[in-house]
């Protein structure tokens, strides 16, 4: 099972954190920038797996973006890193060319996409194609509904 | 700003847009109160915010959540979002909850209703969402609430796939929170077959639910096995299009395949031969894909393709069932070892240290496989992990295979010497070896013990208490007697002191096993009592009542008859001093190579990393025959001299009755590894040979211990120490034959150099017994350098055929060198001081077999003098320093060498104060490499 997921960018900014279990929020803290310093530190040909604590953790980055996963020892590390990479690949199909701003600014889809594809820390689906379709229903059922408020947000919000 | 997409918020986007342009930490947090500020009024405001305000606001606090800061508020208007009649306002406020809402808030109740009509929904949407909350906070409550809901969504016929994927996760999520939520009964064999659903989501999803499922009850749900087989080999078979979406990178769904070669693991092996036979073809289809060449260079594919790969290989080491698969599965291993990917070099690391302590419990089919799992645990031994290595090997060694033990004791034995760092562990280790598999511990194992406790006087006292607690075991192995007789007679009066183990009470506790001994340990425990006699004036009594016992003194075994006869007038006659003198406690073996090590490299040729290994000459040391040898004992004693404590103790004991070749000192020194290098083949085929097949004087240029010389009569082994201007050889005869070798005379042969070298041989018996061994002893004292090594003529009559030989002593000028240490500076002041053409002599030689610089390395420092690193500037080239001593004069000496690879020669140039001894120095070395 995957305990969490977090996204951080080069210059060590979490972008996205996804706990599967329950940690107070000061653990979390911790964990973050520990985890965070710790892959920042290592050198670009360096193995994707390092063990930490009773956890394997596995990394992979994109671009500016690491992807950084914490997993079980009965899971495979091999395929997280295609969970990862499963992921970001339907990330770029949603936004079309994601980059890190997309994931800044559209913070919750990142968050729904996710849903779709990972369920309390297991994979849910891993057809693109199916996952795609459910956030497209998603979508569909907002559009649905009458644009409100549209005069008074211009920033006035 | 980038386009947002749906129903965007631009307050929102505007909002991030700020925080991102704020320059600094300060403005930041500015920029943040101020909002919460308006988020507050807005929500305490008198004026009811509508749904979109409410959204925008729940999803701005979750941002600002999100950058790391606290918040205290919006709960309630994020509850409130839950029951709104748009998809995009409940939404939000589902994330909300799922980031923000701690597990025991008051507000779960409230959640917990708006989940139960969602979750009662038409929509799938709107139940996915639900389900997706439940999962994310997954507490006590949600259990409780929905351990009702859920499985009925999971198995209903009328759900929706999307939904029993959904479902199913949410159920293993909520079980792991409380187990008891789990339906038993008909929902087992229900919940096992939505492995068999057509939808391969749902099955993915349902295979990581059984698998915890299976973990807490195993036998219920062990119908899965046969369905994950069967779903498990259709999925291999198929080919990457048949699974249109499922398939990653050409690799047909490798989530499923894992998580399936995963479910299996919680089993052992089907006992259906079928269904077994079916799993089988599966793993193997598996790894022969992983022969095939790539289909994609993504690594997406290699990553999805090796995952599986991995997986089908924990199980096979898991199953332990099919010998040929767990070979190539370590082949395989041992093939991503070497790949160019660090992951997956890795995960193969991880994998085979898995194979470490996996095996070792499991595995209890295939012996060649455990074979390799010992080899691995051995191999893997280093300082940091030896003592677990140690331990986890003795584990196993009261299981192991009968095949394999002997060799696994070799190996403990081997590893808690190597790796000792407190002794008394290595006792303890010995002593066990000897209570668990006393009858596979080769008499090399116990010797060397005793050698090391000798060696060791930090552990003598622990030695002899711990022996002393092992013998009073009721049933003790005779090893442990033997160990225990040796280690009491030598230090016994350390724990004297004790009245619980005072010298009466040793004694009594070694004769009560007396009786249930081979002859062998009898004459052992014989020779410790005499040294109790020694040690205990008070015991003497008792001892000799013993050795008066008709069953001693009249023994049909000649040489308990004799050790009892010679040992009782040695307690009588002797004085205290010449007792003291003869009894004295044992002298320290010299340190060298384990004689445990050489027997494990005589049994594993090729296994054991090391250019020597010894294929001939077997049996002496495996040999189990207890006939005590007969000549060394008695003679000595009766003469009552000085040397006779080396071979009292009937430690040396060839086979008296075998031709086949002769043990050479068995303690510690295995003279076999030089008769190997010299003979290659094994020994008959080598006797069938001209007579002087085996004789190379030269290699003992740079080494001291050896078979001198070997034919099929014959074997001359030495063993030789210098010191300064003296040295001091002994010689071992040993007889191959099964005739008495008759007038065996042994001189040194005068010639020129007599008045250089100073050489004295002790004389020998004329008749060596078939079978046996005698020993010569030779002092020698350089008086001045000089050249080649003193002959020793060697005549006898075999058979009524007169023999006669000739044989170079190894006694070279070089043994006479102390090695000098020097710095860069100094080593190249003294080169320049000897460069004059008399002093120096140079050869230039062909590299006799291939330049191996490591073992040239070692031949020289064997030579005897120092070898200087990191002083020439050239690191292949070698640079030694030493002084040759003779009692007249002491002669410097300084050497380099220096390798030319391409053209396989070395140079040689040595520089010394004496021209002769430069010339002879080039002389011994000029042929050593």
């Amino acid at each position: 099972m995957m305990q969490f997921m977090l996204l951080f960018s080069r210059q060590g900014k979490l972008r996205l954190q996804k706990w599967y279990i329950a940690h107070p929020d000061k653990l979390k803290k911790k964990i973050t920038r520990e985890l965070i310093t710790t892959i920042l530190a290592r050198k670009p040909k360096m193995c994707s797996f390092l063990e930490w604590k009773d956890l394997k953790i596995v990394y992979k980055r994109y671009a500016s973006l690491y992807f950084c996963c914490a997993i079980e020892q009965d899971d495979n590390e091999l395929l997280t890193l295609e969970i990862i990479h499963r992921y970001v690949e339907l990330l770029d199909k949603y936004f079309g060319s994601v980059c890190e701003l997309d994931i800044i600014f559209n913070f919750e889809k990142a968050y729904f996409i996710l849903d779709e594809l990972l369920l309390g820390g297991e994979i849910q689906e891993t057809s693109k194609k199916n996952v795609l379709k459910a956030i497209a229903a998603q979508d569909l059922l907002q559009e649905e509904e009458t644009p409100q408020g549209f005069f008074d947000d211009h920033g006035l919000g | 700003m980038p386009a947002v997409r749906g129903d965007g918020m631009r307050g929102l986007a505007v909002f991030i847009s700020d925080i991102r342009n704020c320059k600094s930490k300060e403005a930041e947090v500015k920029r943040i109160n101020k909002e919460l500020a308006n988020i507050r009024s807005k929500f305490k405001g008198d004026k009811t915010l509508d749904g979109y305000q409410k959204k925008k606001y729940v999803c701005k606090l979750l941002f600002i959540f999100l950058l790391g800061h606290d918040i205290d508020f919006g709960h309630m208007e994020a509850v409130n979002l839950l029951s709104s009649n748009k998809y995009s306002e409940k939404q939000i406020g589902y994330l909300f909850i799922s980031v923000l809402v701690n597990t025991n808030s008051d507000l779960i109740k409230l959640i917990i209703q708006s989940i139960k009509n969602d979750l009662a929904s038409r929509n799938p949407i709107h139940v996915n969402l639900a389900m997706q909350c439940i999962a994310n906070i997954g507490s006590k409550e949600m259990a409780e609430a929905f351990g009702y809901d859920i499985p009925k969504l999971l198995v209903s016929g009328d759900t929706m796939d999307v939904v029993k994927q959904s479902a199913a996760l949410c159920l293993l999520r909520l079980f792991r929170t409380s187990q008891e939520i789990i339906p038993g009964g008909e929902w087992t064999s229900r919940i096992v077959h939505l492995l068999n659903d057509q939808h391969l989501g749902v099955v993915t999803a349902a295979t990581s639910l059984i698998d915890a499922l299976v973990k807490r009850n195993p036998d219920e749900y062990k119908g899965c096995i046969s369905l994950a087989v069967s779903r498990l080999s259709r999925i291999v078979t198929s080919s990457y299009t048949d699974l249109q979406d499922y398939t990653y990178y050409f690799v047909p769904a490798p989530w499923l395949s894992v998580k399936l070669l995963r479910l299996l693991q919680n089993y052992t092996p089907p006992e259906d031969p079928g269904l077994r036979g079916r799993l089988n073809e599966c793993l193997e289809t598996i790894l022969n894909k992983a022969q095939e060449p790539p289909k994609s260079k993504k690594v997406q594919h290699s990553n999805a393709k090796n995952a599986v790969l991995f997986e089908a290989i924990s199980l096979i080491i898991h199953n332990d069932s099919e010998p040929n698969l767990l070979v190539r599965a370590c082949n395989q291993l041992g093939q991503f070892l070497s790949n160019r990917e660090t992951n997956l070099r890795y995960l193969a690391l991880l994998r085979m240290a898995s194979l470490k302590t996996g095996p070792m419990n499991a595995m209890e089919k295939d012996v060649s496989v455990r074979q390799q799992a010992v080899d691995l645990l051995y191999a893997m031994c280093d300082r940091s992990n030896a003592e677990e290595i140690v331990q986890e090997m003795l584990n196993y060694l009261e299981t192991a295979d009968y095949s394999i033990r002997e060799e696994m004791v070799l190996k403990v034995a081997i590893l808690a010497e190597k790796y000792a760092t407190d002794y008394t562990w290595y006792v303890d280790v010995i002593l066990n070896l000897i209570r668990i598999a006393g009858d596979y511990v080769s008499e090399e194992v116990w010797y060397r013990v005793i050698q090391i406790v000798i060696n060791r006087d930090d552990v003598q006292g622990y030695a002899a208490k711990t022996v002393f607690e092992a013998l009073q075991a009721p049933a003790c192995h005779e090893n442990m007697v033997k160990v225990g007789g040796y280690i009491l007679g030598e230090f016994g009066n350390l724990i004297a002191g004790d009245q619980r183990s005072a010298p009466i009470v040793q004694f009594q506790l070694l004769h009560s096993k007396y009786h249930l001994c081979s002859p062998m340990t009898r004459a052992l425990l014989l020779s410790t009592y005499v040294k109790f006699v020694n040690l205990f004036p008070e015991v003497k009594s008792v001892v000799q009542d013993v050795f008066k016992q008709d069953s001693n003194l009249r023994s049909a075994d000649a040489e308990l008859q004799q050790r009892a006869s010679e040992y009782l007038q040695l307690s009588i006659i002797a004085s205290t001093d010449v007792l003291a003198t003869v009894l004295e406690e044992m002298p320290s073996f010299p340190e060298r190579e384990s004689s445990i090590l050489a027997v494990l490299k005589k049994k594993k040729p090729g296994r054991v990393p090391e250019n020597e290994i010894r294929p001939a000459l077997t049996h002496g040391a495996q040999s189990t025959d207890t006939h005590v040898n007969h000549a060394a004992p008695s003679a000595h004693v009766t003469a009552g001299v000085s040397n006779v404590s080396t071979d009292l103790l009937g430690l040396s004991t060839p086979p008296a009755s075998s031709n086949v070749g002769v043990l050479l000192d068995v303690l510690g020194d295995n003279y076999s590894s030089g008769a190997a290098q010299q003979t290659p083949g094994p020994a008959s085929a080598a006797a069938a040979v001209a007579q002087q097949n085996t004789y190379n004087p030269k290699k003992f240029v740079c080494k001291n211990n050896g078979v001198l010389f070997e034919n099929d009569l014959i074997q001359i082994g030495v063993k030789c120490e210098f010191r300064q201007h003296l040295g001091r050889l002994g010689l071992f005869y040993g007889n191959k034959t099964s005739f008495p070798l008759q007038n065996f005379t042994a001189t040194i042969v005068n010639a020129d150099w007599a008045s250089k070298l100073s050489i004295q041989a002790k004389p020998v018996d004329s008749v060596l017994e078939a079978g046996a061994q005698i020993q010569q002893m030779i002092n020698a004292e350089c008086i001045d350098d000089y050249a080649d090594a003193p002959q020793m003529n060697l005549s006898f009559i075999y058979n009524n055929v007169p023999q006669k030989l000739t044989i170079k002593l190894p006694i070279f000028l070089n043994k006479f060198f102390e090695p000098t240490e020097m710095n860069g500076e100094s080593f190249f002041a003294r080169w320049k001081n000897l460069g004059g053409n008399p002093q120096k002599s140079q050869v230039i030689f062909r590299a006799s077999q291939g330049m191996d610089l490591t073992a040239t390395r070692t031949k020289l420092m064997g030579f005897g003098m120092q070898l200087l690193d990191n002083i020439d500037p050239n690191p292949d080239n070698f640079v030694c320093a030493g002084i040759v001593h003779t009692s007249t004069q002491q002669i410097g000496c300084l050497l380099r060498l220096e390798p030319n690879k391409p053209a396989q020669m070395y140079r040689l140039t040595v520089r010394s104060s004496k021209e002769t001894v430069s010339q002879e120095v080039c002389e011994l070395l000029s042929d050593q490499f």
